[in-house]
């Protein structure tokens, strides 16, 4: 038997760095010794040594996600912030999201994005007090401090917390777990942030995932997350989930991973991702890219990000080439493996726009032969974010 | 019946004539939770080595080899609704294929369980 689960692993790169892990050089989260002791299966991801599962395994955490509420480490990625005479303008020389339009504690979806309109990382930014919150990927990390570093505007500085940690609560359960220890976090809104204490521990909790569920996402000093995690563990809801099972959770929620579905080859409105740029960013531009953007906003994109639905059994995964019926090729798939809560393959790709509309059928080419599958509508699991 | 290991993690179990395959417990432990098999159809040649079938898990694929060369004589079909067989029982139950067996001096080549064993307490 031969496995590609290290190329699997290898996926996670963002494309601008060059792959140098060494076991010895990997970074630990603050929740190293608890991944252990809860008999974690450790991998390296982005040069940290990180949980892709414990004992239950991926399809079980997965599925205990979308029923009761699962407990993520994602400490590894970055956690910043800008503060200056004007962060929001300053960022927004960066990305095409509006953040100016941001309310205090609100979180925005956005990305860097360079001259040709391709993405750079995704992030997720948030507007505190006089200051904006980052969270961004950690495969890419250093380059997205390096960029914002040299790209913003003078009297505007990066402050990165290299003490701070991240957990992820996802699942239904989720706020009736974290509103037992947190009364205030039930009455988060979707895409929102504040600094919530759990007990004595104090947090900045937004409202927020990457499962498609309801959740939180927590920001915690290092030296209080072993703690704030097994507080968490200890509710009857809550189990561990590892890298594995967000990978699934993510991809049937049809949310992009990056360096997968979308890097620099890849513009917003190809990505499907136009709705991250406001009426007024579009026309009054100021990001890299700009031009390219606006362009095909108007003219329309030449490829689509789409769902892809096998009809058989077999998953098929990223790199698959996407034929039409004729056998020309049209595209690729970009994410794809085995959706637990449809109990079926699932994946997500890039076809000529001219196929991409829902229940267009096409071949994947998989180990030479053409499987059929169909153009599918994302999500394949419906999104329940909390709507107040 | 004699059974005997591949270093890609493979079992291959002598009944007479026929030669039943599987992966090992180690390797299903480490591929996690099969959602899919892809098993050889009968009357497929297979010599030593060659791709034979295919596992997959949640997080990855995997290729299964030939561990001697045969004709296959049947797939598991209980794999196809339930893949997760080769989880639960994957030295049993989970069997892959069965196959004749052309020249017995190939099993000579693959390592008995003692042998497997020791190779495996290797790789942790």
């Amino acid at each position: 038997m031969r496995s590609s689960f290290i190329g699997w692993v290898r996926l996670f790169f963002c494309w601008r760095t060059k792959m140098t892990d060494h076991s010895q050089d990997l970074k630990k989260t603050p929740l190293d010794s608890l991944h252990r002791e809860l008999g974690a299966k450790m991998v390296p991801f982005a040069g940290y040594d990180m949980p892709v599962q414990y004992p239950a395994g991926v399809l079980s955490e997965h599925l205990h996600t979308r029923e009761q509420a699962s407990l993520f480490d994602v400490s590894h990625m970055g956690q910043a912030a800008i503060r200056g005479d004007n962060p929001v303008a300053a960022l927004e020389a960066l990305v095409p999201g509006d953040l100016a339009a941001l309310s205090n504690g609100q979180v925005r979806y956005t990305m860097f994005t360079n001259d040709q309109g391709g993405i750079l990382d995704d992030l997720m930014v948030t507007r505190r007090g006089d200051h904006l919150f980052l969270i961004v990927n950690a495969a890419c990390k250093d380059q997205d401090y390096a960029l914002m570093q040299a790209g913003l505007a003078p009297g505007n500085a990066l402050e990165i917390f290299e003490d701070r940690a991240l957990l992820a609560l996802q699942g239904p359960k989720a706020a009736t777990v974290l509103g037992r220890l947190a009364p205030a976090a039930r009455l988060l809104d979707f895409m929102t942030s504040e600094p919530i204490s759990v007990g004595d521990i104090h947090c900045i909790i937004s409202r927020s995932g990457y499962s498609g569920e309801d959740g939180y996402e927590i920001s915690v000093p290092a030296d209080e997350a072993d703690r704030l995690a097994r507080l968490l563990l200890n509710e009857d809801e809550v189990r561990p989930a590892g890298l594995g099972a967000r990978d699934s959770l993510r991809l049937e929620a049809g949310l992009c991973l990056y360096g997968s579905d979308i890097d620099e080859t890849t513009t917003p409105i190809q990505a499907g991702l136009i709705w991250t740029i406001s009426q007024r960013r579009r026309s009054e531009g100021g990001f890299p890219g700009a031009a390219v953007i606006a362009k095909e906003i108007a003219n329309g994109a030449a490829r689509k990000r789409v769902g892809i639905k096998p009809e058989g059994k077999a998953p098929a995964r990223a790199h698959t080439q996407i034929t039409d019926k004729d056998g020309n090729i049209i595209g690729e798939i970009t994410s794809g493996g085995y959706g637990p809560s449809v109990s079926g393959p699932v994946a997500m790709g890039y076809v000529k726009t001219a196929f991409a509309k829902p229940g267009t059928p096409v071949d994947l080419l998989v180990r030479g032969k053409a499987q059929p599958a169909q153009i599918f509508k994302l999500p394949f699991s419906e999104h329940r974010y909390y709507k107040g | 019946m004699s059974v005997k290991f591949t270093e890609e993690h493979e079992w291959i179990r002598v009944d007479g004539d026929i030669a039943t395959v599987g992966i090992t417990d180690y390797a299903q432990e480490q591929l996690g939770d099969v959602v899919f098999v892809e098993v050889p159809e009968e009357g497929k040649q297979l010599e030593q080595g060659d791709d034979a079938a295919v596992v997959e898990s949640v997080k990855a694929a995997s290729e299964i080899f030939a561990p001697i060369t045969g004709e296959v004589t049947a797939g598991n079909a209980v794999l196809e609704d339930a893949p997760a067989t080769i989880n639960n029982d994957a030295e049993g139950d989970g069997w892959i294929f069965k196959m004749t067996i052309v020249d017995e001096t190939e099993l000579d080549d693959l390592m008995d369980t003692a042998a497997y064993k020791s190779y495996v307490a290797d790789l942790d």
